[in-house]
């Protein structure tokens, strides 16, 4: 049964990952959610990990939330799930690719969907932000962590820092102050 | 297209861009360019930008797109399997790996502090890539409309996240095709 789920719940991720970046990240937290796979905590660690390790952000999660949800099969099946859409979809569309291309209509749905993975993505720092930021001192903001993620966003985008060492520079900052 | 191809190096190329690319999908790129275009001669330099939007076009993660679109070429399915095989396998050890520690030491205080600092970390990492996303994306009035209606809908939970994917779509379709083009 939860295998049965996890396959489900991954090919979906898979299938509607669309545009790169964090785009699935809504996504997995809202099936994370519904079948109580792990906390909303547990998924924040998790996209620290997936980022801080090598390889696409949906493998790293699908195994990592496969592997929480029901060991080894649970990963490979979570795994198999989220890169079976690519492969379905890429080896058609390839075929059509000059026809898909220049069609009117796949570029307005795509003018419509781009503007929603933005929209999503900001969703996913609101939900993952009210998860965070009250870890320390339950159901109030935590100032110290408010601060850090502000600065780590300032510095990502006016200071092009590299995410990496920004990970461990703030796991570093972690163990000495919370 | 003749040279350096057998299943070997096919799954060995794209096990290194598995390996050495942190943050995923657009990270991947230029490390996939590099082998596939420079080093393996599987495509042509010009021919890589069509590849590339081809795979940020379709569903599924970028980088795993890719691997199935150059591996389907030179050997047909089976080729596309062996490429994202090579892709996902080094993700799928390290995290199998990490995911074992993670469960033992989780509860260790010095453990749940320093991830007290990534999880404030992770906050800022999505914020940013959530602007990074929208200067791209929106391009007008109508995206903004649609940006800021997708965030509502999906942080009040008011419709499950396909939906809101589905309803840009739409939306997308019949602006701009009714329109006649954007702007």
């Amino acid at each position: 049964m939860i295998l049965m789920q996890l396959f489900t719940s991954f090919f979906k991720i898979g299938l509607f990952t669309i545009g790169g970046g964090y785009a699935m990240l809504a996504l997995i937290q809202e099936e994370i959610v519904r079948y109580g796979w792990m906390t909303p905590q547990e998924f924040v660690d998790i996209v620290g990990i997936a980022e801080m390790t090598p390889g696409p952000i949906a493998v790293n999660a699908a195994t990592f939330i496969g592997y929480g949800a029901a060991g080894l099969r649970g990963a490979l099946l979570a795994t198999t799930a989220v890169v079976l859409p690519s492969l379905i979809s890429v080896l058609i569309v390839s075929k059509f690719w000059e026809r898909y291309k220049t069609s009117k209509g796949v570029q307005a749905t795509f003018a419509g969907i781009r503007p929603v993975v933005a929209g999503l993505v900001g969703a996913a720092a609101i939900l993952v932000g009210s998860t965070s930021l009250q870890v320390l001192a339950s159901g109030f903001i935590h100032l110290p962590t408010l601060a850090l993620s502000i600065i780590v966003f300032l510095g990502l985008i006016y200071r092009k820092w590299d995410p990496i060492r920004v990970l461990l520079a703030c796991a570093l900052i972690g163990l000495i102050i919370f | 297209m003749e040279k350096n191809k057998s299943w070997k190096t096919l799954f060995a190329a794209f096990f290194r861009i598995g390996l050495f690319t942190f943050g995923g999908g657009f990270a991947m790129l230029p490390l996939i360019e590099k082998e596939v275009v420079e080093k393996l001669g599987w495509a042509e330099k010009e021919e890589i930008l069509d590849i590339f939007a081809l795979a940020q076009s379709v569903p599924g993660a970028i980088g795993v797109n890719t691997a199935v679109f150059i591996g389907g070429r030179l050997y047909g399915v089976p080729g596309a399997i062996v490429a994202l095989l090579g892709v996902v396998t080094p993700s799928i050890l390290i995290i199998l790996i990490i995911a074992q520690f993670f469960v033992q030491f989780q509860t260790n205080p010095y453990v749940a502090s320093a991830f007290n600092g990534v999880r404030a970390a992770v906050v800022g990492l999505i914020a940013a890539a959530a602007v990074r996303v929208g200067r791209e994306a929106i391009i007008d009035r109508f995206g903004l409309v649609i940006a800021l209606g997708a965030l509502l809908l999906s942080v009040f939970k008011i419709i499950p996240v396909i939906w809101v994917m589905v309803l840009g779509g739409l939306s997308g379709y019949l602006y701009y095709t009714t329109k006649g083009g954007q702007g």
